[in-house]
């Protein structure tokens, strides 16, 4: 057996210390900067730490994340199953595309907050606006970006289709989604780090729950440790679904790709 | 089992982009069995000729049978591209599997094994060197059919040592199988060394130059014989354009 075969997967694990190691050189900073700058405005990591498990404990947190998240996965899901389904489409036809190239521009280059502004106007400050607001806000980069990836298809591989006389069903399981794999997941990840940002800040403009909404009551008290307490709650979230999920389904779908790739 | 007989009737095949058609009433049979090498230069038609009767193209006028049935519907050939074209994301085993389901797990490990690749079934093409990939890719079209076998430019960029390692490959297996077979080449050595017939195709619209088959069988001729018919192949090129 090659020894590449042998050898795919370390890499990930090789870069796993440096990443913590990184994670603890960013906190180490945090804490020298908060030690020589100190104030009730500048609280250290570990001030931070003893409030976020007291919201845990006694507080909303829980609730309010389980809120934000339900939000955004929601949002995810609708964006990336529609704009898969459009940039596939667009991606295809060429008279789609230049029908409708001109929207998705527009759609990429509009400011979040005024869709969402213009939504709970429409609609009022319901839940539904709220996730329509970050579907739209999401939806043109993941039509773009899987109409790229369409457009990148291999025709070689559509000749071996009809020499070998594949059926739709296997042109699509094994000819057009493996292709088309790399460029979801780079949807998937732009645009979840993206929807993150979109919903927070939508909660801050009229929710009745969530992160963004929480953090907003601690802006009118200026209450900074809560702000980082429930900012680090959440990027402990972005983390756990970084290296839990989205890293090793990225492992397991371009595993073909170690070591090289054609 | 011997391969099948293929029959060209009046083929022609027309190109927006070319001012003439490329094929025009072409017309000739391959018997059972028998190895066919096209023959001429880069452009001529070579590969279309091959993508009609692997039913890749479908589009022209005239027919393409294969044991009396038109190629876009007759049972799929075992169809060697000029590259490799593994599927990236599939082991060697996945890809011979890919393209036949039927293929059972030990019948794709056997064909690996037949072609030399015996203990590289979990490999990733991009693990494979060149001439590896090119062996997948012969399993794979044995695999689906080891009747009838379309071979175009099997060799092109490969060195002249992989190059000799495969013709003796592919010979083996020819004369294994005794499947009917077409190779389109623009070398006229290796149809020398494979084919027991060669068509030298030339001009535009492309017309039968020579129509040769070859009096030794492949496995028999020595160097001065596959010299001399490599010789005949080009002076029929070259009158051609006289």
């Amino acid at each position: 057996m090659p020894a590449a075969a042998a050898g795919a997967g370390r890499g990930s694990w090789r870069a796993a210390p440096l990443e913590l190691i990184s994670l603890v050189l960013l906190l180490g900073t945090w804490q020298v900067l908060a030690t020589l700058f100190p104030g009730r405005l500048f609280p250290t990591p570990v001030a931070v730490a003893l409030e976020l498990w007291q919201h845990l404990t006694d507080g909303k947190l829980l609730a309010d994340l389980g809120k934000t998240l339900s939000r955004a996965f929601l949002a995810f899901g609708i964006a990336m199953l529609l704009g898969t389904a459009i940039g596939i489409a667009f991606g295809r036809s060429r008279l789609l595309d230049r029908l409708f190239s001109s929207w998705v521009v527009i759609g990429l280059n509009l400011p979040a907050i005024v869709i969402a502004i213009m939504l709970y106007i429409w609609l009022g400050l319901t839940e539904f606006a709220l996730v329509l607001a970050v579907v739209l806000n999401k939806l043109p980069l993941v039509i773009t970006t899987i109409r790229e990836g369409v457009r990148s298809f291999a025709r070689d591989f559509d000749d071996l289709a009809r020499a070998y006389r594949l059926s739709f069903w296997r042109r699509m399981r094994l000819i057009w989604v493996p292709q088309l794999m790399p460029f979801v997941l780079a949807a998937a990840r732009t645009g979840l780090s993206l929807i993150w940002k979109i919903v927070l800040v939508f909660e801050v403009l009229g929710s009745d729950g969530g992160v963004g909404f929480r953090i907003s009551v601690f802006f009118q008290f200026f209450d900074i440790k809560g702000i980082l307490a429930y900012s680090t709650a959440f990027i402990l979230v972005v983390f756990a679904f970084e290296y839990l999920v989205l890293r090793p389904l990225e492992g397991r779908v371009l595993r073909w790709r170690r070591g090289g790739g054609q | 089992m011997i391969g099948p007989e293929l029959r060209l009737t009046g083929v022609g095949k027309r190109f927006d982009w070319l001012p003439d058609p490329l094929l025009d009433e072409l017309s000739f049979t391959v018997a059972p069995g028998e190895v066919l090498a096209l023959v001429g230069p880069s452009g001529v038609g070579k590969s279309t000729l091959l993508r009609m009767i692997g039913g890749v193209d479908t589009v022209f006028t005239g027919h393409v049978t294969i044991d009396g049935v038109e190629a876009g519907v007759a049972p799929p050939a075992g169809f060697v591209f000029q590259d490799p074209r593994l599927l990236p994301w599939l082991t060697a085993l996945e890809n011979i599997r890919a393209v036949r389901p039927e293929t059972g797990r030990d019948e794709a490990v056997a064909l690996l094994a037949r072609v030399g690749l015996a203990g590289y079934e979990q490999a990733y093409p991009h693990e494979l060197s060149g001439g590896m990939q090119r062996r997948v890719a012969i399993a794979r079209a044995l695999s689906v059919n080891p009747r009838l076998l379309l071979l175009d430019e099997p060799f092109v960029s490969l060195d002249r040592a992989l190059a000799r390692e495969m013709e003796l490959l592919l010979t083996d297996l020819l004369d294994a199988d005794h499947p009917t077979a077409v190779l389109v080449t623009h070398l006229n050595e290796d149809a020398a060394m494979l084919a027991d017939r060669a068509v030298v195709l030339a001009g535009r619209p492309a017309r039968i130059a020579l129509d040769y088959r070859f009096e030794s069988r492949r496995g028999s001729r020595d160097a001065v014989e596959r010299e001399h018919i490599a010789s005949r192949l080009a002076e029929a090129a070259l009158e051609s354009v006289r």
